[in-house]
């Protein structure tokens, strides 16, 4: 080929580069814009609503506070029932289950479990805590049906950091004598523990923004403060949706005020995991 | 390779150890052992009490479906093909085949905006992107993955949606285009960490290679990373699918809910999920109408599982390829 | 790092024990106590239920012993719930049917009805709609689908956007067997799941038709006129609009202790002061 045809095809090459870069960049800082579009909205329309009584009131008086109390219950509750069994099931599948298609299938079905959409497990909770166990609707059969939603997360999240613990760690300690409950205790675990809540929190944060598995297992439009597990119990993403839709007399300050609650919320607690998580990274060296 | 070396804490000389010393008290490696076998037998326990109840989630929704699929009111085949779905009336129909179009419609308009928006974003904070901008990012990415979906409804039903009703003179807010594109937002998150992760694992010898021969980023990105990730960014797609097929809040508020067999995206439409959501506090447990809805649930299972199965496949494929 | 992961695991399975087995469960389906100490759980019509929160609310205000749990979701959601013996009152802005009534006493549940106020369903326009009255029988059309444009009736030339409640709503229910005559509301009618996301659609559109108790009747929508008649307090109560109705709560048997009381208050001139603060109409 010519040097000119050379240096024309090249300059072609260019052309063409610092146009896809033009328009792939422009998708990328589409969708940051719209990111920043929606915080940017959310603040506008609901910082004005936000202060101490909207915080702590009742309704009654203008306020969230039992939806804040509610929406934090469910996630304590949540995390009960969930942490304990997904650690657990995580360190078996990774530490115990012998290697093979079966334990593969075991895991690849709890991974898909997590993608399962989250009114099917409304369905289900409502179908076995509230009705079958007789329940009735009830902070704790909302709080079970969230854990098995979150529980294929926590696994997974779990299983991840857990095998990112080289293995000769393992092996050096199973070599001076230890069990292989005390290597997880002593020396896997520790090691994973960053993974493991950073995943746990991001799932438990997920899990108090839903609405839909909540919807007919836990919450009611309006009660009073929880006082026991079997109590029913206001939350703040049904609080939402119910402030958006159902008042003759439209409310949108307390439907934005929420909303920047809840995302506010669901933000600082992202924020401070994935900061615990780098944080956490960092000291961990091998 | 654990299993060998479990053995080998024998050969260490602890086999030789008695386990029970001259007291009849047992030794510490007896005990050491005992407390070993009770904590794998509860662990073991939990790990199978989540596999239950994972499984258990599966069996309900089949059992509970089964009898409006046996039923000659309802009946499998005719729930999904029938066209009408009126489960107060006496006699009641139970075809849902509109509400699948319904999440087709939807989902389809969410995945012609993500897809495109998504990979050409992960491409360039792959590519083309420098550090700082990458951390960024995916900050930002990880914001808009954490939103509730119910907040993102509220954008549907005050900005997006009368956007869309001014911007293409439709008479209503609330249609598939509208849901859509809110959707997009949602599947947008999971579609660009995956494909950017997958872009990033392939290794750095290909891009190198690429441009040493004279490729400029762009054609590095389009001839080589963007079909060696392939697997990862159909991954990434599948996914994001189901994130568009199985969201319930924003269709519930921004579709429209109307029962019409139809593909045109200006009308409303009334996904699957947004049936039970709006159905379910109504059923009486046990009755044709309960079991109905867990046929839909059911629908929605089976189709979300698979979509996640096949991304999964995918991507274990993809990171057995490049391990090193 | 690790103590803490462990303290924070075995912490939290102890606090969850603690919170199931120290509390006892409260009581739902039972009123226990005397009539000023109580909790009450109320679910079911939509249409009512700003009015069942405004009643909840007054009345503990006035008798702090007793707790009231609201919730909407539609009549059919209250009766549900009833039928599965998970409320005390189910708002019902309709009659229990003849399969739901059955399925109640399978299941051991007595449905009793106290009418608590009366509502009418008010039909409503864009307020750029020319149309001042329907017939009902022109509005059951409307609604079955046979008339699609608004030149039929009088109105422009323009296609009629129909919206409706969805399937869970009594005010659904309702018009079905009043405006439809047992007929089946056309597939492209938009099924909203509350009067508010009506009204907010048949403000936005210059062609929709939707329908709304009358207590939410705002000045962002017009109401027109059915048989000539249009929905008002007066032609309400002396039910001469033909789309009049009973706003019910359903119970289990008749309501005894704590429910006894608030519904004898509801029916009284203070809780009766309520449904018309809310815009529906009393019951006498």
């Amino acid at each position: 080929m010519t040097r000119a045809r050379a240096r024309a095809r090249t300059r072609g090459a260019r052309i063409v580069e610092t146009v896809m870069k033009i328009v792939t960049g422009a998708a990328a800082a589409s969708v940051m814009l719209s990111a920043f579009a929606l915080l940017g909205y959310l603040l506008y329309r609901g910082l004005p609503s936000i202060s101490w009584s909207f915080l702590t009131s009742m309704p009654r008086d203008g306020g969230i506070f039992p939806a804040i109390v509610g929406t934090f219950w469910l996630t304590v509750g949540t995390a009960v029932f969930a942490l304990p069994i997904g650690i657990a099931a995580a360190i078996y599948l990774s530490e115990y289950a012998p290697r093979g298609a079966r334990t593969r299938l075991i895991r690849l079905s709890i991974a898909n479990m997590a993608g399962v959409p989250s009114i099917v497990y409304g369905l289900f909770g409502l179908a076995v805590f509230v009705m079958f166990f007789g329940f009735k609707i009830s902070m704790l059969s909302g709080a079970l049906t969230l854990a098995c939603l979150t529980l294929p997360v926590i696994i997974t999240a779990t299983e991840e950091a857990l095998r990112q613990v080289p293995q000769d760690l393992r092996q050096a300690s199973l070599a001076l004598g230890a069990t292989r409950w005390r290597t997880i205790y002593k020396v896997v675990l520790p090691a994973a523990a960053p993974g493991i809540v950073t995943g746990s929190i991001l799932g438990l944060s997920r899990a108090a923004g839903e609405t839909a598995p909540v919807l007919f297992t836990a919450v009611f439009f309006s009660a009073p403060l929880p006082s026991s597990p079997f109590d029913k119990v206001m939350a703040l993403p049904y609080h939402i949706y119910i402030m958006a839709t159902q008042p003759n007399r439209p409310q949108p300050a307390i439907v934005w005020g929420s909303a920047l609650v809840l995302v506010a919320g669901v933000t600082v607690i992202n924020i401070v995991a994935a900061a615990w998580r780098s944080r956490a990274r960092r000291k961990v060296t091998w | 390779m654990l299993v060998s070396v479990g053995m080998s804490s024998d050969v260490s000389g602890a086999m030789d150890e008695p386990l029970r010393d001259r007291g009849g008290r047992a030794s510490r490696t007896g005990r050491a052992r005992a407390v070993e076998a009770v904590v794998k037998a509860a662990i073991a326990g939990s790990g199978w009490i989540a596999i239950v109840i994972l499984t258990a989630i599966a069996a309900f929704l089949a059992v509970n479906a089964w009898p409006a699929l046996s039923s000659s009111a309802a009946g499998g085949w005719k729930m999904l093909t029938g066209s009408l779905w009126y489960p107060t009336a006496s006699p009641p129909e139970f075809g849902f085949l509109p509400y699948i179009v319904s999440t087709l419609r939807v989902t389809g308009v969410a995945l012609a905006i993500a897809v495109p928006v998504g990979i050409a974003a992960a491409v360039f904070i792959s590519e083309f992107a420098g550090r700082r901008f990458k951390e960024f990012s995916k900050s930002v990415i990880e914001f808009m993955a954490a939103v509730p979906s119910v907040v993102y409804g509220l954008m549907g039903v005050y900005v997006v949606g009368p956007a869309i009703k001014d911007l293409f003179h439709l008479p209503s807010a609330l249609t598939a285009l509208s849901a859509g594109v809110v959707l997009s937002f949602m599947a947008l998150p999971t579609i660009i960490s995956i494909s950017e992760d997958a872009m990033h694992a392939v290794p750095n010898d290909l891009r190198m290679g690429s441009l040493a021969l004279g490729n400029t980023r762009w054609q590095t990105a389009y001839k080589v990373i963007v079909p060696a990730a392939g697997s990862g960014i159909f991954a990434s797609v599948m996914l994001g699918m189901g994130r568009a097929i199985g969201e319930t809040m924003v269709v519930l508020m921004v579709a429209g809910g109307t029962m019409d067999l139809t593909w045109s995206l200006t009308a409303s439409a009334r996904p699957l999920t947004a049936v039970i959501a709006s159905e379910m506090g109504e059923v009486v447990q046990g009755g044709l109408h309960y079991s109905a809805l867990f046929v839909i649930g059911l629908t929605l299972f089976v189709i979300t599982f698979a979509a996640n199965l096949a991304a999964d496949l995918v991507l274990e494929r993809q990171r057995k390829r490049w391990r090193r | 790092m690790r103590n803490a992961l462990t303290l924070g695991v075995i912490g939290a399975m102890a606090l969850g024990t603690l919170g199931l087995v120290g509390c006892g469960s409260s009581t739902t389906g039972t009123t226990t106590g005397s009539s000023t100490s109580g909790a009450l759980t109320v679910a079911g019509s939509d249409t009512m239920v700003n009015m069942a929160q405004a009643w909840a609310d007054t009345y503990t205000k006035d008798n702090p012993g007793v707790s009231i749990a609201v919730k909407g979701g539609g009549s059919g959601t209250g009766i549900a719930a009833l039928i599965n013996g998970t409320v005390d009152f189910a708002d019902a802005s309709r009659e229990m049917k003849p399969e739901e009534i059955a399925q109640a006493q399978a299941k051991g549940i007595k449905p009793v009805a106290t009418k608590v106020a009366r509502d009418g369903v008010a039909i409503v326009v864009n307020p750029a709609n020319k149309v001042e009255n329907l017939t009902l029988d022109q509005l059951g059309k409307i609604y079955l689908g046979t008339i699609t444009n608004w030149k039929d009736v009088g109105g422009a030339d323009a296609p009629i956007t129909l919206v409706s409640r969805d399937p869970s709503s009594g005010t659904y229910e309702f018009m079905t067997s009043k405006a439809l005559k047992g007929g089946k509301f056309a597939g492209s009618a938009k099924l909203l799941g509350s009067t508010q996301a009506v009204v907010d659609e048949v403000k936005a559109d210059p062609n929709a038709i939707g329908y709304i108790g009358v207590g939410y009747e705002s000045s962002a929508v017009k109401v027109i006129g059915v048989d000539g008649i249009k929905a008002s307090t007066a032609t309400v109560k002396d039910e001469s609009y033909p789309l009049w109705r009973f706003l019910n709560m359903y119970s289990n048997g008749e309501p005894t202790g704590v429910a006894k009381a608030y519904v004898d208050w509801i029916l009284s001139p203070a809780g009766q002061k309520v449904v018309t603060d809310q815009g529906f109409v009393t019951l006498n």
